[in-house]
């Protein structure tokens, strides 16, 4: 294994991305078809518009602090830490939200957003249930229609979160087109909106899609990195050595990354699911193995074959299972400010078993990509550095998944 | 003048309005859609629209998601198409060739490569349905260097600033989309389609073609009153499936389709 010690990254100053189109240099942008510019145009508008207003955000704050229960902690995992050997290890403690997981951060914005402009119906689109489960809980609670697509694939997979969807009054449509997994169902939740526009808002789940989605899905994500920022320095005196989040579209790791984008002593690691492994093609690490495309309205890294078809992604983890990223993460690859790795199955599923073994955690599958290669950085690092590793979610959701794999009926 | 120019003035003199039939590329083979462009002439087409695959056709109904699918599946790509389009002119050097499909493909072949080949093969106009002209700089300036059309669509939720916006970067003709939604989906109500054309109009000479939601003759007559052109494409897709194994007997039903949608076209202009 080539060492992880962490690398110098390159310095970045005044960052102040997107511009105006929702460009993060070549990437980003909006590319959707005309007859939903008008209901982009309208949101972009909104979204300038509330994210300086005071009560808008004061209304968000309250929100977050008495539904979500923020801040959420910081949590020095010293055994985990001690078993690994090397960095200290520190956990951002998001599956501590309400409904398990960061998500929650985001639809709250999204949804408080959509009552101000005056619609009544939610759609989102979700691949483990996660988002679809934070969005029908906003939905529930602000008294909004909710529609969730989700595909018939990950329907069977995930069949506690769309009871739990079902309970909180959401319909739960089952996508059957294409590959049957998350993208597929981001294209229905966009035919949806183009055909319900005057009344429907969209709900992307992370930091994909047009502008101002990623630029809208990271703002209220970065409650993550701003909270982390005075946790670390109360509890160590300074900032973290470095940064490790796993990144399916990445909208929990550019939460955690954003705060911290101009610290040049803080080291970045974005985590990607190699799934069977990146060589065996059967994974989901565009930004590893892939190249620069358009797809779902914005150019980033994609997985595509050679004529720009869409190539169907593997994982263990159905939250990292997408095959683009957030066009932000793109950039931050090409400019050299954030490194991004890849972690697969095996060892995501290690990792799950050894936090849940030594700290009483037990982390989602997603999360569990950054716990397994927070550890492999750890062991090359001083044990007076600090490692900070965003815990996006926790892994309830995961048992049946992880049970099945190790032949255990439940 | 261009293909498409030369024939929305011959229509325009024969007081005809322009029948625009879309089909998928390799729906259910090449070979299949090369023999279908012929007929569909045959059958009082005057341009072709020919839909490009791609796996995550955002802007679809079932119906032209179900062609991609299949296309894609016996190998189809945009290579393939532009292959079909220059098989194509071998025989036909007069029926306009538009290709309408995704951004990624000709990102993946880059930009200039692509024009380049589809000029050459003998494509007329590429209509890119996630590409707004915000983002068309360095993809129109490659279409003009060959010559080729951009063509844009406009929608019922279009406002003034974004038709003049795409006016002023379109060329070949404006695809107005008759509906809120995607291709193939119904309820297309004439009232807000004439009153949006007319407005369009306002913005530009361009001829103006009108889809989504074509089905038959009888829309077909009543939206060619009120555009230069009709797109019909939903419709034809659905000759094919429901005649699935038997190839002629799908290309017949979309002759016949066409063929009464250009009589009933033709009566009323």
């Amino acid at each position: 294994m080539p060492t992880n010690k962490p690398q110098k990254q390159s310095k970045v100053t005044d960052y102040n991305l997107p511009d105006e189109q929702g460009h993060f240099g070549p990437y980003g942008g909006t590319f959707v078809a005309e007859t939903l510019m008008g209901s982009i145009e309208e949101l972009n508008e909104a979204y300038q518009k509330y994210m300086q207003d005071p009560e808008f955000l004061a209304e968000l704050d309250t929100d977050l602090h008495d539904y979500v229960g923020r801040p959420s902690p910081v949590y020095h995992a010293k055994r985990l830490s001690d078993e690994t050997g090397g960095a200290q290890i520190y956990l951002k403690r998001e599956d501590l939200n309400h409904t398990g997981a960061h998500k929650v951060n985001n639809t709250i914005g999204q949804a408080l957003l959509a009552k101000r402009m005056g619609k009544t119906r939610i759609i989102a689109e979700t691949g483990a249930g996660q988002h679809g489960v934070a969005t029908a809980t906003v939905a529930a609670r602000l008294g909004l229609e909710c529609v969730v697509y989700m595909g018939a694939e990950d329907i069977q997979r995930q069949s506690p979160n769309v009871y739990r969807m079902r309970l909180l009054g959401a319909e739960v449509v089952p996508v059957t087109s294409g590959s049957q997994t998350l993208k597929d169902a981001l294209n229905e939740a966009l035919r949806d909106w183009v055909t319900n526009i005057d009344n429907t808002y969209y709900i992307i789940g992370t930091v994909a899609g047009p502008h101002p989605y990623p630029a809208m899905v990271r703002d209220f994500q970065t409650i993550i990195g701003r909270e982390s920022r005075e946790q670390m320095l109360e509890k160590t005196g300074r900032l973290p050595d470095a940064l490790v989040a796993c990144v399916g579209g990445g909208s929990n790791a550019i939460g955690l990354f954003h705060p911290f984008i101009e610290d040049e002593e803080v080291a970045i690691y974005g985590v990607e699911a190699a799934g069977l492994g990146v060589e065996t093609g059967k994974h989901s690490a565009p930004l590893c193995a892939g190249k620069p495309g358009v797809l779902h309205g914005n150019r980033t890294y994609l997985m595509a074959d050679e004529d720009g078809e869409i190539l169907e992604t593997h994982s263990i983890s159905a939250g990292l299972d997408y095959p683009g990223v957030g066009p932000e993460h793109s950039w931050l690859k090409d400019i050299g400010r954030a490194e991004y790795v890849n972690i697969n199955d095996d060892e995501a599923l290690e990792a799950f078993h050894q936090l849940t073994r030594v700290e009483g955690i037990i982390p989602a599958l997603e999360s569990s990509h950054a716990v397994a290669y927070a550890t492999k950085l750890a062991k090359t690092m001083d044990k007076d550095q600090t490692i900070l590793v965003n815990l996006s979610g926790r892994g309830d959701k995961d048992i049946f998944t992880i049970a099945k794999i190790e032949g255990i009926e439940l | 003048m261009s293909r498409l120019e030369q024939c929305f003035k011959a229509l325009k003199d024969a007081n005809k309005k322009a029948l625009i039939p879309f089909v998928t590329a390799g729906d259910p083979n090449a070979e299949f859609t090369l023999a279908c462009m012929y007929e569909m002439v045959k059958a009082g087409a005057n341009i072709i629209e020919l839909g490009v695959p791609f796996s995550d056709p955002m802007a679809d109904g079932p119906v032209i998601q179900k062609a991609s699918e299949r296309a894609l599946d016996n190998g189809m790509s945009l290579r393939g198409v532009i292959e079909i389009v220059s098989r194509f002119r071998e025989r036909d050097k007069i029926t306009p060739v538009i290709l309408m499909g995704y951004l990624n493909p000709i990102e993946f072949m880059g930009y200039e490569a692509f024009v380049q080949k589809a000029a050459e093969a003998g494509v007329d106009g590429v209509l890119t349905v996630d590409i707004p002209p915000e983002e068309s700089k360095d993809l129109i300036a490659a279409y003009d260097k060959y010559d080729l059309a951009p063509i844009f669509l406009l929608s019922p939720t279009s406002h003034e600033g974004r038709i003049k916006k795409i006016v002023s970067v379109a060329k070949g003709y404006i695809y107005y989309v008759s509906i809120k939604g995607v291709t193939g989906a119904g309820h297309l109500e004439l009232g807000p389609v004439q009153d949006k054309v007319a407005e369009i109009k306002q913005h530009t000479s361009l001829p103006i073609a009108i889809g989504f939601g074509v089905k038959n003759a009888d829309i077909a007559s009543n939206i060619a009153k009120i555009g230069d052109g009709v797109v019909v494409g939903s419709a034809l897709i659905e000759c094919i499936t429901s005649h699935t194994g038997n190839e002629s007997a799908g290309q017949q039903a979309i002759s016949d389709l066409l063929n009464s949608m250009r009589e009933a076209m033709d009566a009323v202009t």
